[in-house]
């Protein structure tokens, strides 16, 4: 079966074969249409922003699964996953900042309550196996190629503090940052 | 034990469900559970008379915590209260509520809940159980009374029960925990046994009879009962009457056998009693509504009570216990007859009822049984107890007995008047008033009513049976003499004094009854400059207005008062303690390594310019700055996880500043303040700033034991599968921190998303602010 000719990356995933479907972006890569000429937009904070973007997250579960063993932690990584989002906003201004929340089909308050609730259920299952509330454990397990593995419990307890500490930023995101500027835009005064 | 208590709050619960389908069910369904406890009680009454029935269920056996129950002779006695009154009650009130009433639904759900928690109240033998219970019953008797809280006085009236019951209770916390410290244990029959002594245990004394004398509404705290009065009449007798009102009782009756020696305990207990039963049955010879009069008369009647199981005496005790159970069987039938009255009639006024005797004969007979055990006449449960209480302080006839004789001489005195004048109020026929139309009572409500009153007959006639209970209870306390071990409670004791007291009081409340109108006179003439209700009144506006006084001067609105207050406290309280107790550690080193240095310059330099700038965006780039600083800091120290944390916080609040700066001015204030206003703030932030210093060093310096947590820590660090100490204390050591912070956290963010959204669109009216009532985009926008 031959490739169809790619048009330019801005052409909607949806028309191109199935083989493209795997590993097209579908996002667009920078949306000329979108953001307003006027709003002052920084192409390179916007492309380094994108660019950024991934690997922040990366890092950031890097730093959230690290914790156990140097720097690192539930706490620093989800701030990290937060940051990452508010560079993103600052380069796109309030829409694309919108935009990402939205995406994640899932509300920021759902993120954090979630963390919460995954932190609670975590310190009350020992209590099933008849041991005291936020008892952990440390399981091994032998994995093929990579070797011996060991999954502390506690790890799902600092997951909740990730996932918490993520849905609070973009929390901040909405309110402080999005929230605002569409209060000014309201008002008809512009948003330093 | 706790699976019956449990048993009816699940029932409350599930209730609802009965009452959508038929409210008069929901009754029904109700009254089987208490029937059912009623007969367990009756079922193990050979247990609870000979060594009590025990059961513990422990919930946080860590803690010390569990639920202990026991049932014993004055158990059993409160359970028929509770239970046994309970049932009828419930089942009164399936005939008393209207198919549709509104109320109907509420009030079977929580008056089984209240059934239950009363239960628990009665059978715990541990003091914090009790206090839970006791708590419970607080609660259920506030939403009893506030019914569907339409009505100003229902709503007054909940809030006064309330406030005076919990502030009761809320005291006996305190003595509680005093006591079971003291004690070492909170189990009520091992501190019976063995009761603690000391000055604690004085305090702890006082507190617990606050609770109790408040819960069983004795002088000053009375008003809230008669107030309560405007709960539905069933509510009324099951609470008010039967059983609710009568956990102080009970709890003095409970700890008597222990602490009634001591001055502490007897001396306010029957002080206040008599008191309570002298103004409670005045107030009754004068009360126009029925049901006033009756609660009146409680007041009273738990007056008496408290004075019978305070003061300590074997037969005294004996005449509490037999009153406890005989007050129950006469108060509870005659307010039921108040709500028969009520209903058929639709007053409960004693100057608009007339000629009601004519046309319910029955309901008059059954009324003047429950009566005639209130004022004590032969026969009835009434009877015996009366003739106790008169024994008990006449037999051996010293001064202060004979004193308490004579009041209480008075006190029954105004209770045959006052159950005469309910007798004539109800059913008499009045010259001058018009017959009231009647209709016949349906058999629901009268048969309640026959099978308490006929149990005042029946249990005094049989006297033997009250006398077992009695004579069990009572062994609990100390025989004086010879006439205390053996007497017995009977109908007839031969004629002698406590007869002619019986006689007396009889006589004299006849006599009183007939010049009732000479009595109203004086009582008008004898105005009450003090007053009970308006003191009450008085206290709790006066609260009102130092709430609003204090937070008017603490909550100016502006922030840098706020900060004032804060720091001003932080000098007081740290500070005071710092110099009071605080020493400079001596082997404090000024730093450790040179790079320490520049970075604290870069620190105190950012500082000292940020109070100089103008500009908030340097004001943030310069709290920026510090943070990095310490941050800096942190890594010098050794401490990378606190400064990654450290750095990661300083950007984000860096960047949520600057979000909030696009809508504040460039300039702080267009002129500076002047120096008056300067000056004091500058001294406050620098003091503050350096108790802050040296609170740090002298707090660390202070470690009065070796640093061994710490090096616990370290050691179990590989054992929870970490290398990295602080991260495992986060998650695993100190989980329950980690916890309870992060809900903070997400308390804190949701608290400021929901001012920041909800302000704008208030911000946008102009002028009118109309917080809460946003546009449809505004809801979509705080729902995320």
């Amino acid at each position: 079966m031959s490739v169809p000719e790619r048009g330019p990356l801005s052409e909607p995933a949806s028309e191109q074969s199935a083989l493209w479907l795997g590993d097209t972006p579908d996002e667009e890569w920078t949306p000329p249409g979108k953001t307003p000429v006027g709003a002052g937009r920084t192409l390179m904070l916007e492309m380094a922003a994108r660019v950024l973007f991934p690997t922040v997250l990366v890092f950031s579960a890097y730093l959230l699964l690290v914790g156990h063993y140097g720097p690192g932690g539930g706490f620093s990584g989800g701030l990290v996953a937060g940051l990452a989002f508010v560079l993103r906003y600052i380069a796109g201004g309030g829409s694309e900042g919108a935009e990402i929340v939205a995406r994640l089909h899932i509300r920021p308050r759902q993120l954090a309550g979630g963390g919460l609730t995954l932190a609670v259920l975590t310190a009350l299952a020992p209590m099933l196996f008849g041991q005291p509330a936020l008892t952990s454990a440390k399981l091994s397990a032998q994995v093929p190629v990579i070797g011996e593995l060991d999954l502390v419990t506690s790890l799902v307890l600092d997951v909740g503090v990730y996932l918490l500490i993520v849905g609070v930023v973009l929390e901040l995101i909405r309110s402080l940052g999005a929230g605002i500027e569409r209060d000014a835009r309201d008002a008809e005064e512009p948003a330093r | 034990m706790l699976g019956l208590v449990v048993a009816h709050l699940v029932m409350a619960a599930v209730l609802p469900a009965v009452s959508a389908r038929n409210r008069r069910a929901a009754f029904g369904v109700a009254a089987v559970l208490p029937a059912v406890t009623l007969a367990w009680a009756l079922g193990n009454a050979g247990q609870a008379l000979g060594p009590g029935l025990d059961s513990t269920t422990s919930w946080a056996p860590e803690l010390g915590l569990a639920f202990d129950f026991r049932l014993d002779a004055l158990g059993l006695v409160m359970v028929v209260l509770v239970s046994g009154l309970g049932a009828l009650i419930l089942a009164y009130s399936a005939w008393y509520f209207g198919r549709r009433s509104r109320d109907a639904t509420r009030t079977a759900a929580l008056l089984l809940f209240f059934a239950g928690v009363m239960l628990g109240l009665v059978l715990a033998d541990d003091l914090l159980t009790l206090y839970v219970f006791w708590e419970l019953t607080s609660i259920a008797s506030f939403l009893l009374v506030g019914q569907s809280g339409e009505h100003r006085a229902n709503r007054r009236a909940a809030l006064q029960a309330l406030l005076v019951t919990v502030f009761g209770g809320l005291a006996m916390l305190l003595g509680i925990v005093l006591l079971g410290t003291a004690a070492g244990t909170y189990r009520i029959s091992e501190i019976v046994t063995d009761p603690p002594t000391g000055s604690a245990v004085t305090a702890a004394l006082v507190l617990i009879l606050l609770g109790a004398l408040t819960k069983s509404a004795q002088l000053p705290f009375h008003p809230w009962l008669p107030a309560a009065m405007a709960a539905p009449t069933p509510v009324s007798a099951y609470l008010h009457a039967a059983s609710m009102v009568k956990a102080g009782v009970f709890l003095v009756a409970r700890l008597s056998p222990a602490f009634a020696e001591r001055a502490v305990w007897w001396v306010p207990i029957v002080a206040l009693g008599l008191g309570t039963m002298l103004v409670g049955g005045w107030r009754a010879l004068h009360e126009t509504d029925l049901k006033r009069l009756l609660a009146f008369g409680t007041v009273s009647q738990l007056g008496f009570l408290m004075v019978l199981f305070g003061t300590g005496g074997r037969i005294a005790a004996m005449a509490g216990l037999a009153l406890l159970l005989g007050h129950g069987l006469f108060k509870a039938p005659l307010f039921l007859v108040v709500g028969i009255v009520d209903k058929v009639t639709g007053t409960r006024d004693v100057g608009k009822l007339s000629g009601l005797g004519r046309r319910l004969p029955s309901l008059v007979v059954a009324s003047v049984l429950a009566a005639a055990s209130m004022a004590g006449l032969p026969l009835l449960l009434g009877f015996l107890g009366k003739e106790a209480a008169f024994e008990a302080f006449l037999h051996d006839g010293g001064v202060r007995n004979w004193l308490v004789a004579l009041t209480l001489l008075a006190g029954s005195t105004f209770t045959v008047a006052y159950s005469a004048r309910f007798l004539w109020g109800a059913f008499a026929t009045k010259p001058g008033l018009p017959a009231t139309e009647a209709d016949q009572p349906s058999r629901g409500l009268t048969v309640p009513v026959w099978i308490t009153a006929l149990s005042g007959l029946v249990l005094g006639t049989l006297a033997p049976i009250v006398d077992g209970l009695a004579r069990r209870y009572g062994a609990a306390y100390p025989a004086q003499d010879a006439v205390e071990r053996d007497y017995h409670l009977a109908l007839w004791h031969g004629l002698n004094l406590p007869m002619l007291f019986s006689a007396a009081a009889v006589g004299l409340g006849v006599l009183a009854h007939l010049r009732r109108d000479a009595l109203t006179a004086l009582h008008r003439r004898l105005s009450h400059p003090v007053s009970a209700q308006r003191g009450y009144e008085l206290v709790v506006a006066g609260l009102e207005r130092f709430a609003v006084r204090v937070t008017g001067r603490l909550q100016v609105g502006s922030l840098p008062a706020y900060l004032g207050f804060i720091l001003l406290t932080v000098l007081a309280l740290p500070g005071g303690a710092l110099l009071a107790g605080g020493s400079w550690p001596a082997d404090q080193a000024a730093f450790h390594t040179a790079i320490q240095l520049p970075l604290g310059l870069i620190v105190v330099i950012a500082a000292l310019a940020l109070v100089r700038v103008h500009r908030r965006f340097t004001a943030v780039l310069l709290v920026g700055a510090i943070g990095y600083g310490i941050g800096g800091l942190f890594i010098v120290d050794g401490a990378p996880d606190l400064a990654l944390a450290q750095f990661l916080v300083e950007t984000l609040t860096l960047v949520a500043f600057v979000f909030v700066l696009r809508r504040l001015p460039a300039h702080f204030t267009e002129k500076r303040p002047p120096r008056r206003v300067i000056v004091p703030k500058a001294v406050l932030a620098t003091t503050a700033g350096i108790l802050f210093a040296v609170l740090g060093v002298v707090a660390s310096g202070a470690r009065t034991a070796p640093a061994t947590a710490s090096e616990e820590f370290a050691r179990l660090a590989p054992e929870a599968g970490a290398t990295n100490v602080v991260n495992a204390i986060l998650v695993d050591f100190r989980a329950l921190d980690t916890l309870g912070e992060i809900t903070v956290l997400l308390i804190a963010v949701a608290g400021t998303v929901s001012l920041v959204l909800a302000t704008r669109h208030d911000r946008r009216r102009g002028t009118q602010v109309t917080s809460g009532s946003g546009t449809p985009e505004h809801e979509e926008e705080l729902l995320g």
